[in-house]
């Protein structure tokens, strides 16, 4: 009958639309053997200044012989989640070490990056809860946001004073309605150092809101922790804030400590409630021994040599001060961010025309020794698109006659395709 | 006619009607007042399953779910005393609390959320967490860990408990070893690559390694293409987002996976739930979402997917695939399935449950799977045809945001596949296999035959095991590690609140003196707790079944 028609006439569209074949995420690098100081990339030999690899330890000969060590006793994988028998006492020790590092009560240890923050916003922030975070944060925080159902409210990038206002207006929407208000819970979410743009939040001044507002603070230090602060201890130790004051801090240990997975540290009565409800810790298998054995002698090489923090950020100010005055391109970043931004100075239009002048940027460099790579986005997912831009990384292992290299090679890349 | 679910001497006949398929799939009938809940497995085409699909749900007598809401109701008012208590000052509060200077902040958590955490799973806190310090292959060792105050807090003696037979980890294939010739290519890329990748897959992540895996992830299940990621939920959580937007359907099955619904939240997409494995509330959903379209405005939808699991589990059941395919290519929608428990655990060479029903893997259009279980390593991977996973590499969340798997982890998988191919000229793969569907068909026959009520497909190596009442969940774990066995339990919220169980995970390490050791220690437990509930205690004479394994006829 007319059912069994409509039944047969109904076409879905293609599960995946087709994809462009020269589409720039298809051409993707395919980089031969560990991507260290000196990668090789397509066959060709290069500097590394694209791998967030900060201080270096992607190589390092300890950390690689606790990793051997750990895959004889324990071999690869856990084959299990934390509940069930896949805690073995290396993760017990990571998190022992990472909480006494911090100097926070107690840590737990995710075995992804990027679940780490997706998990944790959700365990706190659910459906009528209140969110502010600033637009440029990074896409893990929004997924986390999107998961939690919770209101979010955007506030413009490091401007304390548009987060006051969002706060006062709050503050006037409580007191029409103070029974709601009271089990209205408030959370804002910064990233310590921002991978979109490279610059570090105001932390004393979000301090001072915290306790004006009465609003919890959860910190994500993925590219501060093992960069900013005297001994590395994140943003934290670099303004010199009591650590307690900051309720949550989460960060992966994919960038400094060239492992893989992420943390989240704090007070006990915040940290456990993550061990029952944090999504990506209790439904998934625990992170493989080896990588946590690798992670506590990355922890042991900080501690023993804290003065690898200060060679990196004198490196990263003489890459900032020589990269600028190129004609066409601007730095964006803080001078001691290692993950700094080259922006054109003017866009041509249209996205894709400065995605593709940029990328003859990249080539030119590449094919000169350089590896660099543009920062990817996901265009139409992401909430405030940041413009197209080259990601320069500082490490510890780059010299200075490597550094100056980088920056006259993008000088002369820049005139030859921008001129 | 005569009464479709006979049961004779105990034993239900199979009997296959055509024209009464009604009859034959409500499964349930009453006798003397008690229901039987045994499922059976009537199909509509008797040819669409090429062998027996036989699968157990048995409900327990009534005294059982009278009992067990008992417990609850005795453990919820002690909750509400000790609460009261606690709130007065009688009696130590243990738990971690807020800091002076935040008093005033909205409280982090509600009071009542906590209640269950508090009061039920605090007392058996015990029997989950349990930190090992070995391998965990067939047998591990366990720290021990004692408690001075009921589970509040726990400290280490120091000491080992050795050999615990482990029962409980994810190790199907017994690929979690640490032999030095079975590791040595892992340890040599160990050396080369070192431990991190320190970019995303777009950027500067994709190692030579990486390609060289997918492409062997391709072969192996017989696919165009493949593209792996380094954490096996968030490969669900990641990756549906990227598939479905707002204006599609997803119909997903009742017990699904935390990250298969998480990532169908997070799509936009609207989502629909039918009953597990019962393809005539599938069919009814179809039909009606065709023929009614989106909910208000009644235009078509997008496209329409179907999200469903190798292996459930937490119900040892297996999908029946062969129905739900004919139901997709009928209705034009398109089917995810999530191989996670089923990958290299069930099929006649390891390659998952499409192989297991001699169906071939053009007709699954999402084919993804986690490389924890069977494979011994980490990660999760997604294969199809050469466009849908070019679309992955381009718009998946993970290939851009996310760091990509760890080279050495990448050789594990690797290695392992080419011995479950064969390509590392020895048989050993096959072996495995063999082992595991031996293992798995002695361990639920005996268990069967003991009388306890177990869940699940014939053929699946997730075995739950039904305890029912709270009290014995706590007592179960903790006497089978007195008898050096290694067991999980699981309680609410990962099951129904009357439903809990013990699961075991059989493995191909396992050897038949293992086996007979913990099925002893079960044979004496079950007496000891009166665990025994089922009233369909098998005898051990298996030629009375020769009928019941017969190839079904039309």
């Amino acid at each position: 009958q007319e059912k069994e028609e409509l039944i047969e006439e109904w076409q879905p569209e293609p599960l995946v639309p087709p994809v462009p074949k020269d589409h720039p995420a298809l051409n993707y690098n395919i980089v031969s053997g560990p991507p260290t100081h000196i990668i090789t990339v397509n066959g060709k030999e290069c500097i590394n200044f694209a791998s967030f690899n900060f201080l270096g330890l992607l190589n390092n000969e300890k950390v690689k012989s606790a990793a051997q060590a750990s895959l004889k006793k324990y071999g690869v994988g856990t084959c299990g989640p934390r509940g069930f028998y896949g805690t073995f006492d290396v993760h017990l020790e990571l998190e022992e070490r990472l909480a006494k590092f911090m100097r926070t009560e107690e840590a737990i240890i995710y075995s992804y990056g990027f679940a780490t923050i997706a998990s944790a916003i959700p365990a706190y922030s659910k459906r009528g809860d209140i969110v502010f975070v600033d637009e440029a944060a990074c896409f893990a925080i929004q997924k986390g946001l999107q998961a939690s159902r919770s209101n979010i409210k955007l506030f413009k990038h490091n401007d304390m004073a548009d987060l006051e206002r969002l706060l006062k207006e709050q503050e006037t929407e409580d007191q029409k309605n103070p029974r709601k208000a009271r089990v209205t819970r408030r959370f804002i979410v910064v990233e310590g150092l921002y991978m979109n743009t490279g610059d570090i939040c105001p932390l004393p001044e979000l301090i001072k809101l915290k306790y004006k507002y009465k609003v919890r603070i959860f910190l994500e230090e993925s590219l501060s922790f093992g960069v900013l602060g005297e001994h590395g201890r994140g943003i934290t130790e670099h303004f010199g804030i009591n650590i307690d004051d900051i309720d949550l801090i989460s960060a992966n240990m994919e960038n400094s400590l060239a492992s893989i997975g992420g943390f989240c540290c704090g007070r006990s009565f915040i940290i456990d409630h993550q061990r029952l409800s944090g999504q990506g810790y209790c439904f998934s298998a625990s992170l493989p021994p080896l990588l946590a054995a690798a992670a506590i002698e990355a922890l042991n090489i900080m501690e023993d040599n804290p003065d690898i923090f200060q060679t990196l950020r004198a490196k990263c100010e003489r890459i900032h001060r020589a990269l600028q005055g190129i004609s066409g391109l601007k730095v964006v970043g803080e001078s001691f961010s290692p993950a700094l931004h080259l922006q054109l100075e003017e866009s041509c239009g249209s996205r894709e025309n400065d995605v593709k002048l940029l990328k003859r940027v990249v080539d030119y460099c590449m094919n000169s020794g350089i590896a660099l790579t543009q920062a990817r986005y996901l265009e139409k997912e992401e909430k405030c698109l940041p413009p197209p831009s080259i990601r320069v990384v500082i490490t510890v292992e780059q010299t200075e006659q490597e550094l100056d290299k980088a920056a006259s090679l993008l000088k002369e890349a820049a005139q030859s395709v921008l001129n | 006619m005569a009464n479709p679910s006979a049961v004779c001497n105990g034993h239900l006949h199979h009997h296959h009607h055509q024209k009464q398929n009604n009859l034959l799939k409500s499964g349930i009938s009453k006798k003397n007042g008690i229901t039987k809940g045994m499922k059976k497995n009537g199909v509509s085409n008797g040819t669409l399953y090429k062998k027996t699909f036989i699968e157990h749900f048995e409900q327990a007598p009534m005294y059982v779910a009278v009992f067990t809401f008992v417990g609850f109701a005795v453990g919820t008012i002690f909750g509400y005393l000790r609460d009261f208590m606690r709130a007065w000052g009688l009696e130590k509060r243990n738990i971690a609390a807020e800091r002076e200077q935040q008093k005033d902040f909205v409280p982090l958590y509600q009071d009542f959320e906590n209640f269950y955490t508090r009061n039920l799973y605090l007392r058996i806190r015990d029997n989950w967490n349990r930190p090992i310090c070995s391998v965990p292959g067939p047998q591990f060792d366990l720290m021990e860990r004692v408690t001075d105050d009921y589970n509040w807090t726990f400290r280490f003696t120091g000491r080992t408990i050795k050999n615990v037979i482990n029962m409980g980890s994810y190790n199907y294939l017994g690929f979690a070893e640490t032999d030095v010739n079975a590791l040595k290519t892992v340890t040599i890329e160990l050396e080369k690559y070192g431990t991190g990748v320190c970019s995303t897959r777009q950027e500067m992540g994709t190692l030579d390694k990486h390609v060289e895996l997918e492409k062997l992830v391709a072969k192996f299940l017989g696919v165009e293409d493949a593209m792996v990621f380094g954490m096996g939920f968030a490969t669900n959580s990641m990756n549906i987002p990227a598939l479905v937007g707002k204006g599609c359907l997803i119909l997903s099955d009742e017990l699904n996976h935390t990250s298969l619904v998480l990532g169908a939240r997070l799509s936009g997409a609207t989502i629909r739930i039918f009953k597990h494995n019962n393809m005539q509330s599938l069919e009814k959903l179809l039909r009606d979402a065709i023929i009614y379209g989106q909910p208000r405005t009644h235009r078509a939808w997008r496209k329409i997917i179907i999200l469903v699991e190798g292996i459930y589990s937490m119900e040892g059941s297996i999908v029946r695939l062969p129905e739900i395919v004919s139901l997709k290519k009928k209705y034009k929608a398109y089917l995810y399935l999530d191989e996670a428990h089923s990958i290299g655990a069930v099929g006649a060479t390891g390659r998952g449950v499409v192989e297991y029903f001699g169906m071939s893997p053009d007709d699954v259009d999402v084919l993804m799977g986690t490389f924890t279980k069977s494979f011994g390593a980490a990660g999760g991977y997604i294969a199809g045809r050469k466009g849908l996973v070019d679309f992955l590499r381009t718009h998946s969340h993970s290939a851009v945001y996310a760091t990509s798997m760890c080279p050495a982890v990448a050789e594990q998988i690797i290695r392992a596949m080419k011995c479950l191919m064969g390509l590392d000229g020895t048989a050993q793969g096959l072996q495995r296999v063999r082992q595991l569907e031996k293992n798995t068909r002695y361990f639920r026959r005996k268990l069967h035959e003991m009388g306890f009520i177990i869940y699940g497909n014939d053929d699946s190596p997730v075995v739950p095991l039904l305890l029912y009442m709270p009290g014995k969940i706590g007592a179960f774990a903790r006497r089978m590690l007195e008898k050096n066995i290694g067991v999980v339990v699981v309680g609410f919220p990962a099951t129904p609140i009357t439903e809990s169980r013990a699961r075991f995970c059989v493995s191909a390490a396992h050897t038949r003196e293992m086996l007979d050791t913990v099925l002893n220690a079960l044979d004496e437990l079950g007496d000891f707790l009166h665990l025994k509930y089922s009233r369909y205690s098998k005898s051990s004479h298996p030629e009375l079944y020769e009928e019941s394994r017969l190839e079904l006829e039309d």
